[in-house]
């Protein structure tokens, strides 16, 4: 590490070592750990990830069953949400056919879902999806209830779409009659041109798409037969009064988050530098 | 066989905005380009130049009229119609390399293939070494060779070209002037070539056709009846310069006193 960085790394650490000591004076003045819990306490919460916490297992298992969950609605919101975007992005009849629908969903918070959610998938799982009733698997998808991830699936579905659409549709015509003079057919025009061009735009969405997921995590795992996972750990904890699990809790869920945006940056910036460049 | 290789006939173009205003491009254009033909299309801005280009291509509809190509009517971009266009058209996740193979690769053509082919045309426009350079790394003169050079690796039967040294220096574009010639000449290529340089027009066209605007049509056809290499310092060079300038100032004539009382409104 060069000076300068090392400046860079220190100006960025200096707000949150404030916040610390902020907390650690105000812990200490308040002597309430149901208020605020000292920083100690909770810091050893995060570095021993893996002692199980009230009966509710380890910060980690928690986590990845969440993990597990947002990944789930995730990735069908992405297998739904790019097709749908490009076709909308591309044909005008598409567009005009669904823009409206679309329009008349997005601003509604994935939370105000939830009643409506409850009434049509109400406890199954993935388990009761496939039929499944006992063994290791059915414990292990019977933690992924189908309201759950249709929560996700909302919140992480518009802006992969509004994203998608929009990539599509400000592709350059330029390109894409130069790829026609040239001999391009329909399906080139989409794999070649459309696709690549849109990607970065695409890939953003993506990236946004997944951290209004993760967000939605704990709406998600506050809804009935939710046993499990950070969100679940984090109200729980806080019914028990232990605040020092809350904000443990709190704080994993902005590290996981944080860390899947840079995975995504680190993908963006590699792939996509010309888009940066360009210009 | 016909030796009119495109035929133009009593094409006709109306834009319709978004806004629903309808623009008249182009009125009435017809036009024969011969067989192995060098046309130069000029005249004032905003005439239909590229537009005119754009139907010949197949990349737009006329209004009304038809163009024939080779005996039959162009309903759809053909890839022995190559374009070069007047706006920045270069893939800019592609290198250059990959993006002069383009074409090739429409035509599912080898790699080995793709890859010899390109090098052979980034020689032609001068750019072998920037191979594997990325557009937003090259000037925008040198993009604008490569995109001639892409157009060039497809081998088209005709090339339509927009304006395509307008961002080069005058050295350079002398250059490829000559190098466009000596392509012309042996491969056999028609050429349909706007520019807005009258000088251009003279040292390359067989035939210069004059637009006139609103709406768009041929004014007048010009032919060239010099000896090439042509020397710009032959009086008749300069005959035909002061002849075309002066049916382009008359043009542009009826958009003067508009500019004028635009002038005194900002001061
Ligand atoms: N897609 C379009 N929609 C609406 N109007 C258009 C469109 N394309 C061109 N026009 C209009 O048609 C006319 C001719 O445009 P065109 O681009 O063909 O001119 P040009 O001769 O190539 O001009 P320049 O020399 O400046 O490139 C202009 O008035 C322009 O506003
Ligand atoms: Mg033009």
């Amino acid at each position: 590490m060069n000076l300068k960085s090392l400046y860079k790394f220190a100006i960025s650490m200096l707000v949150p070592l404030f916040l610390f000591g902020l907390w650690w004076y105000m812990a200490i003045q308040i002597k309430n750990p149901v208020i605020l819990p000292e920083v100690g306490e909770v810091f050893r919460l995060l570095f021993n990830p893996m002692t199980n916490l009230i009966s509710m297992g380890s910060l980690v298992s928690n986590i990845i069953v969440s993990l597990v969950r947002v990944i789930v609605g995730y990735c069908l919101a992405v297998l739904i949400a790019i097709p749908m975007g490009i076709l909308m992005g591309y044909y005008s009849l598409v567009y005009n056919l669904l823009n409206n629908f679309v329009g008349l969903f997005r601003p509604i918070p994935p939370l105000a879902w939830v009643p409506l959610v409850l009434a049509w998938f109400g406890v199954s799982s993935l388990a009761t999806l496939i039929g499944l009733e006992q063994g290791q698997w059915y414990i292990y998808l019977n933690n992924v209830k189908l309201s759950m991830i249709f929560i996700i699936f909302i919140g992480a579905f518009f802006p992969i779409l509004t994203s998608s659409i929009y990539g599509v549709h400000s592709v350059n015509k330029t390109l894409i009659d130069s790829a026609l003079v040239l001999g391009a057919e329909g399906g080139e025009i989409f794999r070649k041109i459309l696709l690549p061009a849109a990607a970065p735009s695409i890939v953003n969405g993506m990236r946004t798409g997944l951290g209004v997921a993760w967000m939605c995590l704990v709406a998600a795992e506050m809804l009935p037969g939710s046993l499990s996972g950070v969100g679940y750990l984090i109200t729980h904890a806080y019914t028990i009064a232990r605040t020092d699990i809350v904000i443990a809790g709190m704080i994993s869920i902005g590290l996981v988050g944080a860390l899947l945006d840079y995975l995504f940056r680190l993908v963006e910036d590699k792939k996509f530098g010309w888009q940066r460049l360009a210009r | 066989m016909n030796k009119d290789i495109i035929k133009v006939k009593n094409i006709d173009k109306t834009f319709v905005t978004e806004k629903g205003q309808s623009i008249h491009a182009l009125q009435g254009v017809s036009l024969e380009i011969r067989n192995n033909d060098f046309v130069c299309l000029v005249g004032p801005s905003g005439c239909g130049k590229s537009t005119l280009l754009r139907i010949i291509a197949g990349l737009e509809r006329a209004s009304a009229g038809t163009v024939v190509f080779q005996g039959q009517p162009v309903t759809k971009p053909d890839k022995r119609l190559g374009m070069v266009f007047q706006e920045y058209s270069l893939l800019p996740w592609r290198t250059v390399a990959d993006n002069v193979a383009l074409g090739l690769e429409f035509a599912k053509k080898p790699i080995r293939e793709r890859r010899k082919v390109s090098k052979r045309f980034l020689d032609l426009v001068g750019l072998a070494d920037f191979a594997t350079s990325y557009p937003y790394e090259l000037s925008g003169g040198m993009r604008q060779r490569v995109a001639i050079a892409r157009a060039l690796a497809n081998d088209p039967d005709v090339l339509l070209m927009d304006e395509p040294f307008g961002a080069l220096d005058a050295h350079t574009r002398i250059l490829l002037q000559r190098e466009l010639l000596r392509i012309w000449e042996a491969n056999r290529k028609t050429i349909v070539f706007v520019t807005h340089s009258v000088d251009e027009a003279i040292y390359l066209a067989d035939r210069i056709m004059v637009m006139s605007k609103g709406p768009g049509k041929i004014r007048d056809i010009i032919n060239i009846n010099m000896a090439r290499p042509r020397n710009r310092a032959n009086p008749l060079y300069g005959q035909l310069s002061a002849r075309i300038l002066d049916m382009l100032e008359e043009e542009v004539q009826g958009d003067l006193p508009l500019l004028e009382q635009k002038v005194s409104n900002i001061v």
